[in-house]
């Protein structure tokens, strides 16, 4: 049997219309639980994420959710001796709650005593609360009272059959994650951006950090016997990671991850009540999964696709302006010599005079006047012609008039930039070209105006340049190394 | 569980034959799993055991799909596959997203999860694989599945946890210095022409292999206990990696071989048999944990706070000395042992100027006076109704009390005439260096200072006395 095999299979279960008009009316009163409670898990969890997420712990939700392992156990096994039922939800979920906070404690107390990082104190408190509840498991399976069947099922969670009451507890929970995040927005605000700042406006990092893990505690406990142990990890952390690609901002990454996480629970559970045989759990997740990489790549703040477009679009621009400005001083150093034969000679210096628009720069002095490739080159030459900046003269190329105007621009922008380094920062002429280059792409107009009236040239077209007087022509050797 | 299953012979069901092998697998998946977790704690990578663990499910469910059989070579190879891609795919996200390591982590294996879960659904279709099944090896199992090696009979899980201790420790041999490099600095490692990122892939896809390896055949929960737990003990008891990892290794071995012997026996105490070894061993492994971090000879917790409690209390005393010897000072008398017209204060009254706890002063005083350094006056003058027990400087003390002050004064003089600084802000700071200073080094302030008789207040500035104790 193969995969394919697997999946066509699958497809040959296509659910009938009357299935899916089940689902989507809502039609069930189980089905209509379980996509409302699972919808508020997802909301309250996307939320919760957020902070956690920006607090750099997106793990939390793992480490504690496990830790609630020997607190289960606990009550399981105090409530049994003490003669009541031990698989009473109230009790189970007390020692959950308990064992979570003594967690949560550990965690903090391992970060700010020891010189240990979040990671380990995570994985210590993970590791260690989850073996003493497996070893406590142990002794409870051999306890002739307690059969730990129901047990095992509060941890791996049973979406499908989810009840009322959990549907409710959830709500509850959703609730009161809402109203404290609401009540501390301030305040976990700046937990979650600058814990220093937070610390000297007088509020305790420690407790608010209590807070926060105690939310994740709430959370986890009521997902973990909703919908298991993956689930709520990862309801914790991909909407709110998915959430970060969209926005900049807080509160919006937030309600981002909020909406995200209940439509993701909506979905995934809505799914699972059409595919009966898919477990809600997993198709919640991968729902999630989903989404995440659709934000990944489509998210509009820190996509991928935004991020390439921006970087390619950068590169052009920049690649442009190395080309105009390049033929420019070209142009500039055959100069005005180049009808009577006197190539190469060094122009007298303060005499600047902008190159003729006929004058041809040759493609081989542009491609050694920079490390790039021919390839890159010829490109960015098709670039500027198609926006009128330059056009092809046999063997090289020609600035238009446009092309004139702007490469007059741009150099004098670089220069302006290389006379103020020298005059004003100090810097050796023979190091402001790589300085300049750097930056030339990013000055804006108010910049140059000041550079301007820093140097008391106000009336000069392009500035000499600076390199002019030794003779040669410094992009040549300079950029070889870039 | 183990013994009693086999009629054992002593009173815990202890039986060498079984047992021994148990605590032998257990040390060699705790040491190979904590030699390579020295490394996922430096690199802040603690939680990728417990990502593996999870995400190697669809693996398993894959191998299975394409062989049809549950032989354990093509889900082993599967499992590792994922878990190296668990490893890969939660790097990339983090590069290329821009999003935090951990919140990577959790987005790669919880969907890989779900997506093994899904697969394993479909697949029960056919046969008989309970994740739990597929994931939880039992350690106690392990002495059942033999196979013979030079006679005697060997468990395979023992063989094959022996193999990758042996891997991961050649592996750390090989590359110690390029793992050491590009763990604590990956731009130093570039530039010394070390590949960073191979090494952490290196790292990674042996990581998978024990983790794979380990859960296949003891459970998940002592491997990913492993990974963490003892490297971060080892952490908090040194500051060199090669130090670190050995006490990693002595760690992990006890908690192994006493996780054991606690599953055996703890639960008897309570009229119950053995309870689960793998848990019991991260039990165990926690236990070190809090002793490390108790004290861990540098950074334990109290060996710190004793620490601090001491230095604490020798400033005290320094303290209740050089107090005493101003109030002598300001009595009207120049000589102190003359006729005293102030009354000595007593403990109740030095409190306040002190700023300190009952306790603390209490502890002081009576080690001062063991030390021979104050003595107790008893001073009945009438004005008081009863007799008040005040303190006064005995020779001993006084002598020591003159060094104090004559270094807290030479400080004062010499932050004021050489430092420059502003003469109401300099108290604090002698305040503080009186008490690191030793005759050489008021010699030496006395002659950076010319020698002074007043200090910047005005007041004289005692002569050094020759026997400070």
């Amino acid at each position: 049997m193969s995969l394919l095999g697997a999946i066509t299979e699958s497809a040959a279960q296509w659910p009938t219309w009357d299935q899916w008009r089940r689902v989507i009316g809502l039609a069930d009163h189980n089905t209509r639980v379980v996509i409302l409670g699972t919808c508020l898990l997802g909301a309250a969890a996307g939320l919760i994420g957020s902070f956690t997420l920006l607090r750099r712990r997106a793990l939390m939700g793992d480490a504690l959710s496990h830790a609630t392992l020997p607190g289960i156990c606990i009550a399981f096994l105090l409530v049994t001796a003490a003669g009541g039922d031990g698989k009473s939800l109230s009790w189970l979920l007390a020692g959950a709650t308990v064992s979570g906070m003594i967690g949560v404690g550990s965690i903090l107390a391992i970060r700010n005593l020891t010189r240990l990082k979040e990671d380990a104190a995570l994985g210590i408190v993970l590791s260690v609360f989850f073996g003493v509840g497996v070893a406590f498991l142990g002794v409870i399976q051999q306890m002739k009272t307690g059969h730990a069947a129901g047990l095992e099922a509060f941890i791996y969670g049973k979406t499908a059959s989810m009840t009322t009451d959990d549907a409710g507890l959830i709500a509850i929970a959703a609730a009161v994650s809402l109203v404290v995040s609401g009540l501390l927005s301030k305040e976990l605000k700046l937990l979650c951006f600058d814990e220093a700042f937070a610390g000297s406006r007088g509020y305790s990092v420690v407790l608010l950090d209590g807070v926060l893990m105690g939310l994740v505690v709430i959370v986890a406990i009521v997902g973990l016997q909703a919908v298991g142990l993956i689930l709520v990890i990862a309801l914790l952390v991909i909407p709110a990671a998915s959430a970060r690609f969209w926005t900049d901002r807080m509160w919006p990454m937030a309600l981002i991850a909020t909406l995200l996480g209940g439509w993701c629970g909506m979905v995934g559970a809505g799914g699972s009540a059409v595919f009966s045989r898919l477990p809600s759990g997993a198709l919640i997740v991968l729902v999630c999964a989903a989404f995440f990489f659709l934000s990944l790549v489509f998210g509009v703040k820190r996509g991928l696709l935004v991020r390439t477009v921006r970087r390619v679009r950068l590169k052009r621009s920049v690649d442009r302006q190395h080309l105009l400005r390049a033929i420019y001083e070209i142009v500039e150093a055959t100069g005005d010599a180049a009808g009577n034969g006197r190539t190469g000679t060094p122009r007298a210096p303060r005499a600047p005079r902008a190159p003729r628009a006929t004058t041809a720069a040759p493609f081989e002095r542009l491609l050694g006047r920079r490390s790039w490739s021919s390839g890159r080159l010829r490109r960015a030459i098709a670039r500027a012609e198609r926006a009128m900046l330059v056009s092809e003269a046999g063997d090289g190329v020609r600035l238009t008039a446009n092309g004139v105007c702007e490469a007059q621009r741009l150099t004098r922008q670089h220069r302006l930039w290389e006379l103020y380094l020298i005059t004003h920062a100090d810097v050796a002429t023979t190091l402001v070209d790589r300085e300049a280059d750097a930056i030339e792409h990013v000055l804006e107009p108010s910049v140059i105006a000041e550079l301007e009236s820093l140097l008391q040239r106000q009336a000069i077209d392009v500035p000499d340049n600076p390199h002019a007087e030794s003779g040669q022509a410094p992009d040549g050797g300079q950029h070889a190394g870039k | 569980m183990p013994g009693n299953d086999f009629g054992g012979a002593n009173d815990f069901g202890w039986v060498w034959a079984l047992d021994g092998w148990i605590i032998a697998t257990g040390v060699l998946c705790a040491a190979a799993a904590a030699l390579l977790g020295n490394f996922l704690v430096l690199r802040r990578l603690s939680l990728l055991g417990d990502a593996i663990s999870h995400a190697v499910l669809p693996g398993l469910a894959a191998a299975f799909f394409l062989t049809g059989s549950r032989n354990s070579l093509p889900m082993f190879v599967g499992a590792v596959v994922v878990g190296v891609l668990t490893a890969f795919l939660t790097e990339w996200i983090r590069g290329a997203g821009k999003v935090d390591e951990g919140a990577a982590m959790g987005v790669v294996f919880t969907s890989l999860f779900a997506l093994g879960l899904v697969l394993i659904v479909r697949a029960a279709d056919h046969v008989d694989l309970d994740p739990g099944c597929v994931l939880y090896g039992a350690i106690e199992m392990t002495p059942l599945d033999t196979t013979p090696l030079a006679g005697i009979e060997v468990p395979r899980a023992t063989i094959m946890l022996a193999i990758v201790a042996a891997i991961d420790a050649a592996f750390l041999l090989l590359f110690y210095k390029e793992l050491k490099v590009s763990s604590f600095d990956p731009d130093l490692s570039t530039s010394l022409g070390i590949d960073a990122r191979l090494m952490h892939y290196l790292l990674m896809t042996l990581v998978a292999v024990t983790a794979v390896a380990s859960f296949e055949s003891v459970g998940n929960i002592l491997v990913v206990a492993m990974f963490v737990v003892p490297p971060a003990a080892a952490y908090l008891l040194t500051d060199r990696l090669g130090v670190m990892i050995a006490w990693s290794l002595v760690i992990a071995a006890i908690a192994a071989a006493g996780g054991h012997l606690a599953a055996v026996t703890v639960p008897t105490w309570f009229g119950l048999r053995s309870t689960t070894t793998a848990g019991m061993m991260a039990t165990a492994a926690g236990c070190l944990f809090l002793l490390a971090a108790a004290f861990g000879p540098r950074h334990g917790v109290v060996v710190r706070f004793v620490r601090h409690r001491v230095l604490a209390w020798q400033i005290l005393e320094d303290d209740v000395l050089a107090l005493l010897y101003r109030i002598e000072e300001s009595g009207p008398d120049d000589d102190p042992r003359g006729d005293r017209r102030v009354p000595t204060p007593t403990a109740t009254e030095l409190r306040p100027l002190l700023l300190t706890d009952p306790l603390s002063l209490r502890l002081v005083l009576a080690r001062l006076r063991r030390l021979g350094q104050i003595d107790r006056t008893e001073e009945n003058r009438g004005t008081y109704p009863a007799a008040r027990h005040g303190l006064a400087l005995t020779p001993t003390g006084r002598s020591r009390a003159r060094n104090l002050v004559r270094s807290h004064r030479l400080w004062e003089e010499y932050l004021t005439s050489r430092a420059g600084l502003d003469a109401a802000r300099i108290h604090d700071k002698a305040e503080r260096f009186e008490h690191f200073t030793d005759p050489r080094l008021r010699e030496r302030l006395d002659k950076e200072t010319d020698a002074p008789q007043i200090d910047p207040h005005g007041k004289p500035i005692p002569t050094e006395n020759p026997d400070p104790r």
